[in-house]
């Protein structure tokens, strides 16, 4: 059931990318609303989907909230992503964010579609047997969306022209320089928020499990790079001369940094004590 | 900011440097960078596995550098030093400053900043400016700090302000990651982490500690009473529990089942199921079966004695056991590594998987050797710890995230409403400014005029 519901919500989500490219194109508001609405119902399945996943983990007898293995933290991101982008656009009404951030909930969906994820519903290895895990994973993944829209706001500011001339044809449409400053700014503030609350969630979680809160193991460690990335670039707004462009430049090494620890740590040599 | 007249000195020069966001940048930058070595070098193995993989030059200059356990070297910490020394000079720099702002002997309201202000909501009422004051008044007077009410032409402004406090959000956020750093320290230096391996029904007095090769008496004895692990219908573990007991002079002090995630902590002492194993019997068979004929033979044995191929073809031993061994990516469970030395011929190591007994046959051998009516002995893996820096810590992590929260969502705000009489109408307008020049202040101006519009 659930397996289906998400893939109708990935269809939708490469729908919605069509539409708010398509609505900043022809600059049609009609295009746009449909975009919004097409993006609701997509979240809107998202979220019903993940309800589904944890009924039907129940029914197997395995009961668990979906957020314990890639797949489900995938789409768990995407529905994150979805909301948190609606959220801005309902708040500041403009939608030519959409065009930067649909297509990353979109590709969150279809990279948890392909056959090398793991679909199925396991249980629960005893590691994993714990409270903290959901609040572990909803305060992370809070705040990598949040950082993945500041990378959207953040790559739109770079390819805006410099000098404040409005630009022409397609660039001349991305918002303000100042509004996207803005707006990455307070993206950057919840995402480090909610990167701090999922750093000391898992630490605390670590010290139950394994009786030592901080182990300097590469996934740990890598949050603490990201973490670090972006308290510096909350203190270099503070400097003269490094207001927009550096910043930008600093949320999209984040962002980098976020998607490693997310998926690159795999690739390091790492010990866990239970696998 | 200090006064430009008493600089000058090297002193002062130093002062301003460790003061400076632009050291913080580049200290937090220098932590990020250096801290990926780590995640690339594996840490805290044996100096054998680095010889295998970097050779003899590489190791030592890795070595020399302290790279194989980076997180403690003297360089990473001489830069959380210069963080720490940076985050204390930096913030009594600026107390004085913030503290004016919290603490104003006179407070001024700058009335035309504020009616100036980017973000103003205006809307007209049909009443006089008279007749909404109270109403104005009372609303802000419940909402805000403090506020003062100015004539003006044709009518009057009200002045307010809130959250001078929030401007302190920051510091505990700062104060936070010192707490952060001296916890860590006081665990460094008053606490230990060390590992045990107790077999069903035994106890032991000492941990193995994880930094030297060092040992350390815990002054009680950890006993395991059982071990069990139960398994998914999927072969998936489901769980690893061990009832321990902790015995001083004879008397049982605690006794629980303990779990991952699931420790038992007793007097500053914490208990963890870390891992499990099992070791063979000590008496067990060896199969011999003849691949032409499908004859068998059996003899007793054990680990590191010698047993005779059949036809006095040779001797093998059975050197060691590994509980869980993965050959080409498949788990095999329990397996036994022995030499099989043949006459006329090179010894050869065997791999025998006690649950796979026709694993043998790979090796192409006269005979395929296998081992049957082992029975196991468990042992659990216990994780001992002792960290007097957690409370610190703990109360490190609350004010961080208390802080980060003020700093981020709550302002210091200053507003003003103006209510002007124009042309026979009444004149509305809300506008402010909030403190470090936030933005959000257009949604603060926007959620007060709705509360003054729809006010009865
Ligand atoms: C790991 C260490 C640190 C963390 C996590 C941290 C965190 C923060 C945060 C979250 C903010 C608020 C940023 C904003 O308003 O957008 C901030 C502001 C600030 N930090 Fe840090 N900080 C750290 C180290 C330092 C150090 C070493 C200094 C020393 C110069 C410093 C100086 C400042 C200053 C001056 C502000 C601005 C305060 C204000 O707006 O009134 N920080 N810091």
């Amino acid at each position: 059931m659930s397996a289906e519901i998400f893939s109708i919500v990935t269809f939708i989500y490469g729908l919605s990318v069509i539409l708010y490219v398509a609505a900043w194109v022809f600059k049609k508001s009609f295009l746009g609303g449909l975009a919004t609405w097409v993006t609701v119902a997509g979240a809107a399945g998202n979220g019903a989907g993940l309800v589904f996943r944890w009924i039907e983990s129940y029914q197997m007898g395995i009961g668990h909230a979906p957020l314990s293995n890639l797949y489900e933290s995938l789409v768990f991101f995407s529905f994150s992503l979805a909301g948190i982008y609606l959220f801005i656009e309902f708040r500041y009404k403009m939608k030519s964010i959409g065009v930067a951030a649909s297509p990353l909930f979109f590709l969150a969906m279809a990279y948890a579609s392909l056959p090398k994820v793991n679909s199925g519903i396991q249980p629960l290895i005893p590691a994993l047997q714990s409270n903290w895990l959901i609040a572990h994973v909803i305060t992370c993944f809070l705040g990598y969306a949040a950082f993945a829209v500041a990378f959207g706001t953040s790559l739109m500011f770079l390819v805006k022209p410099v000098d404040g001339r409005p630009g022409t044809g397609i660039i001349g449409l991305i918002p303000d320089s100042d509004i996207l400053d803005d707006l990455t700014h307070q993206m950057v503030m919840f995402g480090f928020l909610f990167l701090s609350l999922g750093i000391i969630t898992g630490s605390v979680w670590a010290n139950q499990a394994w009786g030592r809160y901080w182990g300097w193991d590469p996934k740990e460690t890598w949050s603490l790079i990201t973490w670090l990335i972006y308290a510096s670039l909350l203190h270099a707004r503070l400097m003269r001369g490094w207001q927009g462009k550096r910043i930008a430049l600093l949320s999209c090494l984040g962002f980098i940094a976020v998607i490693f620890t997310y998926f690159g740590v795999n690739l390091l040599p790492g010990l866990h004590s239970y696998q | 900011m200090r006064d430009k007249s008493d600089s000058g000195g090297m002193l002062d020069g130093v002062w301003r440097f460790f003061a400076s966001v632009r050291l913080t940048v580049a200290v937090l930058l220098s932590l990020a960078v250096t801290s990926i070595i780590g995640t690339v070098i594996p840490q805290n193995m044996t100096p054998f596995l680095y010889l295998r993989s970097y050779g003899e030059g590489l190791y030592r200059v890795f070595d020399a550098l302290d790279m194989f356990d980076m997180y403690h070297s003297w360089w990473f910490r001489f830069l959380l030093l210069i963080l720490v020394v940076n985050i204390i000079i930096c913030s009594i720099n600026r107390l004085s400053a913030t503290w004016k702002i919290i603490f104003p002997k006179t407070p001024v309201f700058p009335v035309v900043r504020l009616k100036q202000a980017k973000h103003k909501e205006t809307w007209q009422v049909a009443d006089s400016p008279e007749s909404v004051k109270n109403r104005f008044l009372s609303y802000i007077a419940k909402n805000y700090r403090t506020h003062e009410v100015q004539p003006e032409k044709d009518g009057f402004l009200i002045l307010a302000e809130k959250g001078r406090w929030t401007r302190l959000g920051v510091y505990a956020v700062h104060f936070s990651v010192l707490l952060m750093v001296l916890g860590g320290l006081i665990g460094s230096l008053l606490g230990f982490e060390g590992f045990v391996n107790i077999p069903e029904g035994e106890s032991a007095a000492r941990i193995r500690l994880i930094t030297g090769n060092a040992e350390k008496d815990l002054g009680f004895l950890i006993r395991c009473n059982d071990f069990d692990i139960s398994y998914y219908e999927n072969g998936m573990p489901r769980e690893y529990r061990s009832n321990i007991s902790l015995v001083k002079d004879g008397n049982v002090l605690v006794t629980k089942d303990i779990r991952v995630n699931d420790p038992l902590r007793f007097a500053g002492v914490n208990i963890f199921q870390s891992s499990w194993g099992r070791t063979p019997g000590k008496r067990f068979k060896v199969v011999f079966t003849e691949e032409s004929s499908g004859v068998t033979y059996e003899s007793e044995a054990s680990l590191g004695e010698e047993v005779q191929v059949p036809g006095d073809k040779g001797v093998l031993i059975l050197d060691d056991f590994k509980s869980e061994f993965s050959f080409k990516g498949v788990n095999l469970g329990g397996v036994f590594i022995g030499r099989l030395a043949l006459k006329d011929q090179e010894p050869t190591n065997v791999l025998l998987p006690v649950e796979f007994p026709r694993f043998d046959r790979m090796r192409r051998g006269e005979h395929v050797i296998s081992v049957s009516d082992l029975a196991y002995s468990y042992y659990t893996g216990l994780q001992v710890t002792r960290d007097p820096g957690v409370p610190v810590v703990y109360v490190g992590f609350v004010l961080m995230i208390i802080g980060c929260y003020i700093t981020f969502f709550m302002f210091h705000q200053k507003v003003c409403v103006a209510v002007i009489e124009k042309d026979g109408q009444t004149q509305v307008a809300v506008s402010g400014i909030l403190g470090k020049n936030r933005p959000g202040m257009a949604a603060v101006a926007k959620q007060l005029s709705n509360r003054l519009k729809h006010l009865r």
